[in-house]
């Protein structure tokens, strides 16, 4: 079995998050690997630890990311967790894509590894915390023209298929579809393992294989700012809120609450 | 509110065609500002369904008529409703697809801008047109904390719209809806759907995404979720949960930056703590209120308003106080 994982450097929710000109400050002090996607390697890891042994000798998981060289911070994350390989597609012909030239990029990176053998799943995050779109996993099935099942609760391999069951605002689903395949992950498939020491040193002395968009025969008209189909003009943090008025309740905690709600003409 | 400067076609997803939901109507009153709405669909909208859309002004509402292998549970596969999106998008020559913030439209709305060469801006917070003639999307981004705009250079723009953008209006002139249907293709490669439960929703309460008032509970209920209920119902809110606390079974929706979002007049959080991921999916809402038993809870940093105390204890009674009133008015 081979998976790729497409992962995202991302300001972490916990630093405090900024645009610089525009566009999101991906400054290394604050980057992070896209929490969410831990849950796309958790799944990878798992279905391949479900193998047998000679199976699980054969099989392979990449860790993918299109990022400038800062991304390196993700895929060591993803090492650590326990991936085979890294790959980072960084150029600068890439800088302000929007989501089909993250997508384009994500598929011609595929592409170049089932030139060495083919990938049976691609298995992505739910959602990218900084922009939250939840829409490149769709994207990247459709450019590689494979099936999606998206938003996975339960994930098991049957033969030549991964069948998936999920829960969306709208309804419970089981989707089955035949290999290769894209799956993303939802935060409620599992609970990402903690890295541990063997793991964290051995993920020190990896190497991360760089891409360019020249390597993977990208269309610099297609990609980055050039490709990009929406422009953001205008970022700017929310003003501040003026303080709480905060009550100590003495045993008319509940009443203050409902007076300000009164007084405020909310209910 | 503004009219149209360009004479665009808009287009508004409805799906389901059962009922048209808020969220939909919003769209509608959005997409008026825009130009001249009509609506896509699925299969056929009831007759209320009709005779709202002819009070916000839609006069034609399209109706796919999809390969028979398709009409079934595999109709609310993304790649189908982007397909039909995609068509209606040729048939009417339409400028801009509105379509709700559900996760399924996202992606379709998303895989429809692929099939058309069209932008997209996933989740925006209002829309407008810049003077230009550019369609501009604005955002809340970060759990909140900055405000976004971005504008969309191609011809065609596809949108998905948070919940509580617009007050829904209708139209000056209602106008009689036609239905029309429109064949569709879909190609490309599908996973089979094998089965699939509608969700059935709470009819006692209104809806979590569009509620005016939402009550939130969190670990400190310690799995009570009484009171958090008891305060609900007598305000008349939606109750939603944290993470923590769906995953210990207590409740089965969440708020945040991977569950609902919510942007109501009136947030409440019991015993929520206000991590950032919590934040993302409420730090739009116009009032906030917590009870926390923790003098130092980060959540208060977002509150208007906060009530330190055992959330038991307070919201019983400021239940019973709003009860007194509403009884007294
Ligand atoms: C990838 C990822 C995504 C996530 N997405 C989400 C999301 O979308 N939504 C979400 O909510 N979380 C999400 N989380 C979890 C989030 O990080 C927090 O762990 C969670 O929001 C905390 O829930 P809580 O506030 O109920 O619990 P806690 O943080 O434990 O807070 C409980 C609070 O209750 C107070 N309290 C205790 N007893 C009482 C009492 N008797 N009366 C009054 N107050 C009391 C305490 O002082 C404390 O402040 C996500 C986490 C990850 C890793
Ligand atoms: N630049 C990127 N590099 C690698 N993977 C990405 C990138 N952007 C998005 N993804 C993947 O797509 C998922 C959804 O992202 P999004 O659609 O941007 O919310 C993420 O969880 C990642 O797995």
């Amino acid at each position: 079995m081979r998976i790729a994982v497409p992962v995202k450097y991302v300001p972490d929710i916990n630093a405090e998050r900024k645009f610089v000109d525009c566009r999101v400050d991906r400054d290394p002090g604050v980057g992070t690997l896209n929490e969410l996607d831990e849950n796309a390697l958790e799944a990878a890891l798992r279905l391949v630890e479900s193998l047998d042994e000679a199976e699980q000798a054969s099989s392979e998981i990449v860790a993918v990311t299109v990022a400038p060289p800062e991304g390196d911070m993700a895929l060591r994350k993803a090492f650590q967790m326990g991936v085979d390989r890294g790959v980072r597609v960084s150029d600068d012909a890439l800088a302000g894509s929007d989501y089909f030239g993250t997508a384009t990029a994500l598929a011609a990176a595929v592409r170049r590894l089932e030139t060495e053998a083919p990938v049976d799943l691609v298995i992505t995050g739910m959602a990218a915390l900084d922009g939250l779109g939840s829409v490149v996993p769709a994207l990247l099935a459709a450019e590689l023209d494979r099936p999606a099942v998206t938003f996975a609760k339960k994930i098991a391999l049957l033969d030549g298929s991964v069948e998936v069951t999920r829960e969306t605002d709208e309804a419970a689903e089981s989707l089955l579809a035949p290999l290769p395949a894209v799956l993303s992950v939802a935060d409620t498939a599992n609970r990402p393992r903690f890295p541990n020491f063997k793991l964290i040193m051995a993920a020190r002395s990896k190497e991360i294989e760089a891409w360019s968009a020249a390597d993977l025969g990208l269309d610099p008209g297609q990609v980055g700012t050039a490709g990009a189909r929406t422009e953001t003009t205008h970022a700017a943090p929310r003003p501040e809120k003026p303080a709480v008025e905060l009550v100590q309740d003495k045993g008319e905690g509940g009443k203050a609450l409902a007076e300000y709600l009164i007084r405020h003409e909310l209910v | 509110m503004a009219e149209p400067t360009h004479n665009r076609t808009v287009l508004v997803l409805l799906d389901p065609a059962g009922e048209v939901r808020s969220s939909v109507l919003e769209l509608l009153t959005l997409g008026r500002t825009l130009g001249r709405v009509e609506a896509v669909t699925l299969e056929a909208p009831s007759v209320e369904a009709l005779a709202q859309l002819g009070a916000y002004g839609v006069e034609t509402v399209h109706q796919a008529e999809l390969p028979a292998d398709l009409r079934g549970d595999s109709r609310h596969l993304s790649a189908v409703v982007a397909a039909v999106l995609a068509a209606a998008v040729r048939l009417t020559d339409a400028d801009v697809v509105l379509a709700p913030a559900t996760f399924g439209a996202k992606e379709a709305v998303a895989l429809a801008g692929r099939e058309l060469g069209a932008g997209v801006i996933i989740d925006a917070a209002g829309v407008s047109e810049d003077d230009q003639g550019h369609i501009v999307g604005t955002k809340r981004v970060f759990a909140g904390s900055w405000d976004t705009a971005s504008r969309v250079t191609t011809d065609v723009a596809a949108l998905t719209v948070r919940a509580n953008a617009v007050v829904p209006q209708p139209a000056e002139t209602a106008v009689a809806t036609e239905v029309e249907g429109f064949v569709v293709n879909v190609a490309g490669n599908l996973p089979a759907v094998t089965s699939r439960t509608e969700t059935v929703r709470d009819t006692d309460r209104p809806t979590l995404e569009e509620a005016a008032i939402v009550v939130a509970g969190g670990r400190g209920t310690d799995g009570d979720f009484g009171p958090v209920h008891e305060f609900a119902d007598a305000v008349g809110a939606a109750v939603g949960a944290t993470r923590d606390a769906v995953f210990e079974g207590w409740y089965d929706r969440y708020i945040g930056q991977t569950g609902v979002t919510v942007a109501p007049r009136l947030y409440v959080g019991a015993g929520i703590s206000g991590a950032p991921h919590h934040r993302g999916g409420m730090q739009a809402s116009q009032v906030i209120v917590a009870v926390n038993n923790d003098p130092e809870a980060p959540i208060f940093e977002i509150c208007d308003f906060a009530v330190v105390g055992e959330l038991s204890d307070v919201l019983t009674q400021a239940a019973e106080v709003i009860r007194e009133h509403k009884a007294a008015r």
